[in-house]
């Protein structure tokens, strides 16, 4: 099976879905020509022409306002923000609208747009280079927001995403896109939205997180599997809709629950899920539900010492997996 | 669809001129319509939607205050503009990204007045939202009038998005949006402006300056005395139009159909208008106009200077403007008494519509009932 690194899955399936659907296009800043900053969209251009691989202006909410329009009237855009820190002067455009529209015109009107953008800290991104966005949409209905964790996933959720009806947020780890190989095969299969996944199967300790943090998770586990603790590891992967059957089936035969996210603790995407467990497992836990997440500082800092103590790192989630197994 | 219904009993419509004895396009030395191939129909209709819109109007008004609808925002003064200028789109072809005021432009481009009406009280088979906005926020997915909001400019990235897909697509469509002048301060409108200059996209932005942004005076809402400066920033033609003059209109919206159609690219169009009304039925205008100024704003009405415009022209005489002012009256009757009587929205179907059918999990509540 071939082996693709998380951004050349990304960049591929772009390419096959602007092969099978001629309606879809792509826009962004330096999307054509120069293949995005981080090379997502690279050889789109010279395949499909600058009407359907479009250069925009710096103006994200310019890139949003008219995907939706064009996504009324026929087409199928998937515009890139070019890094998630900057998708806030577009916020209005998909809080306001994006995520209203089907449900403000009772139906009449839809809003089939896949806005891609890069997230995360751990590159030396510092404050506008490193932020993690999505609790802020994951609180909207009528928005879905997607966060991959494998190039298989990367590969199978965007097809999802850009062939579903609604406005998606799909957000791609920026430290992944070269870090991360994984088999991905040569189909048409498609990942559905609104699954989680348990990567690695154990019974002591569940670790639900998405993105990077998935990927940490896996990492942690091996750290206390000598230490003889068995950790479950639940891939959110779908952060709206959520799949909350996969948490708890996995929660209910742990009996206790780490959840890990990059993003700032506090209000973070992560307390949702405390919640919800805290509703639906109350009976199954043995022990508290513990968060493992950013500090509550405003952003990612960007000196290397600095920037380490914000990151959440394998040894961090192993640290709380211990911690919890002795309850 | 949302949008279908079944009339019980049909809704009446406007008609073209009853006399049309000299029904032909008007020929005299300087008549109406001259040079711009509008026949004495085209004007006596374009007269009536006037009249009737004014009508629709005044009845939300006077629903509001007898405690039927808790709110109206509305276009009197406006609508000379919007009947104008819409008059120059294909309708049902072309697309309309309306705003609050739009009354008028969304009537001109198809909807009808129980449709409006049934805005107004937020009945279940409410085209444009199914009683879920406030009413003002004009949509019909079969009129090709797209969905509002009410933080204001949004719009007008989309008609920008409408109109690129227009161009990839090579459907021929010309879009329209609107906004007033207030709104034409948001980064929205210049980013949207900038775009269609860029790729020359067959759009046509109206910016309704009545003056006022709710309160606050032009004088304080841009540094320029008229908006349609500012197209020179983006490299496309900026008309100024007086709204009161209704042809005036009709030219500038015809020529920047032209334009969009040739692949000309976009026009901003500026049309100076009154606001007749307070900014909507929460608003106390006179905290902040003097009467003075009301009583002179009378004259920059559209509707009487319109209607004599056409009697001056011999296109009008007491009977036919008897007739139009009948059948106006008639017109709202009908949509206000049926539009009320029609179902209220169910609130077993407020969770439908917030995704796509088939979509599931937590987040997401049943999309269908």
């Amino acid at each position: 099976m071939p082996i693709r690194t998380y951004i050349e899955a990304i960049r591929e399936t772009l390419r096959d879905e602007m092969r099978r659907d001629d309606s879809m296009i792509v826009l962004g800043e330096d999307v054509g020509k120069k293949g995005g900053v981080f090379l997502a969209t690279d050889g789109l251009f010279d395949e499909f022409g600058g009407d359907r691989v479009v250069d925009t202006p710096l103006s994200e909410s310019l890139i949003v306002g008219a995907s939706i329009g064009a996504a009324v009237n026929g087409l199928r855009p998937v515009p890139e923000i070019q890094f998630a820190d900057f998708i806030y002067p577009a916020f209005n455009q998909i809080v306001s609208e994006a995520a209203r529209m089907r449900y403000r015109s009772n139906g009449a009107f839809s809003c089939p747009i896949t806005i891609r953008a890069p997230y995360g800290g751990g590159v030396h991104g510092a404050l506008y280079h490193s932020q993690s966005v999505e609790a802020f949409f994951a609180h909207v209905p009528g928005l879905k927001v997607v966060i991959p964790s494998t190039p298989y996933d990367a590969r199978g959720l965007l097809r999802s995403s850009i062939r579903d009806d609604d406005p998606v947020l799909f957000f791609e780890h920026k430290k992944m896109y070269r870090a991360i190989r994984g088999e991905v095969p040569d189909t048409d299969y498609t990942v559905p939205l609104g699954r989680a996944q348990v990567t690695r199967e154990g019974n002591q300790v569940t670790v639900i997180a998405y993105g990077l943090m998935a990927a940490y998770a896996l990492e942690a586990a091996e750290l206390v599997e000598s230490d003889g603790i068995s950790a479950e590891i639940v891939d959110v992967r779908s952060l709206r809709p959520l799949d909350v059957e996969t948490l708890l089936e996995s929660v209910r035969k742990t009996g206790k629950c780490v959840i890990v996210y990059e993003d700032n603790e506090f209000g973070g995407y992560g307390a949702e899920i405390a919640a919800i467990l805290a509703e639906q497992a109350f009976d199954y836990l043995d022990g508290p539900i513990k968060r493992v997440a950013g500090p509550d500082v405003p952003a990612v800092p960007y000196s290397h010492t600095l920037e380490d103590w914000f990151m959440v790192s394998p040894d961090r989630i192993a640290d709380a997996v211990r911690e919890l197994a002795t309850y | 669809m949302a949008s279908t219904r079944t009339k019980e009993a049909s809704e009446p419509v406007l008609r073209a001129a009853t006399v049309s004895a000299n029904g032909a396009a008007p020929t005299a030395g300087g008549a109406p319509g001259e040079g711009l191939g509008l026949t004495r129909e085209d004007l006596l209709r374009m007269y009536s939607l006037i009249a009737v819109t004014r009508a629709i109007d005044e009845r939300m008004w006077i629903l509001n205050r007898a405690g039927k609808v808790p709110f109206v925002i509305s276009g009197q003064g406006h609508e000379g503009a919007q009947v104008g200028i819409a008059y120059a789109l294909r309708q049902g072809y072309d697309w309309m990204v309306p705003y609050y005021r739009s009354v008028a432009s969304v009537l001109t481009f198809g909807m009808t007045p129980r449709e409006i009406l049934l805005a107004q009280f937020a009945r279940a088979v409410d085209p444009s939202s199914g009683g879920r906005q406030m009413p003002g926020h004009y949509g019909a997915a079969q009129h090709n009038i797209l969905s509002t909001s009410s933080p204001v400019a949004t719009q007008v990235l989309h008609a920008v998005g409408i109109a690129f897909a227009a161009k990839l697509r090579k459907t021929d469509q010309v879009t329209i949006t609107y906004l007033g002048e207030g709104a034409s301060n948001q980064g929205d409108f210049h980013e949207g402006l900038n775009f269609a200059g860029i790729h020359k996209l067959p759009v046509i932005v109206v910016v309704e300056n009545n003056g006022y942004a709710i309160s606050v005076p032009a004088s304080l809402e841009s540094a320029v005395e008229d908006i349609a400066t500012r197209a020179a920033g983006y490299g496309m033609p900026g008309v100024i139009v007086d709204g009161a003059d209704v042809l005036a209109c009709y030219r500038a919206g015809k020529e920047a159909v032209e334009r969009a159609r040739r692949g000309d690219g976009p026009t901003l169009i500026e049309a100076k208008v009154t606001r007749m009304t307070a900014h909507s039925s929460d608003d106390q205008h006179t905290k902040y106009r003097t009467a003075q100024e009301l009583e002179q704003e009378k004259a920059r009405d559209p509707l009487p200077r319109f209607r004599q415009q056409l009697r001056d022209a011999g296109f009008l005489d007491d009977k036919e403007e008897a007739r139009i002012a009948s059948e106006a009256r008639e017109i709202v009757e009908d949509a206000t008494d049926w539009a009320e009587s029609q179902p209220e929205p169910d609130p077993a179907t407020a969770t439908h519509h917030v995704y796509a059918p088939g979509t599931a999990g937590a987040g997401a509540p049943a999309s269908e009932g």
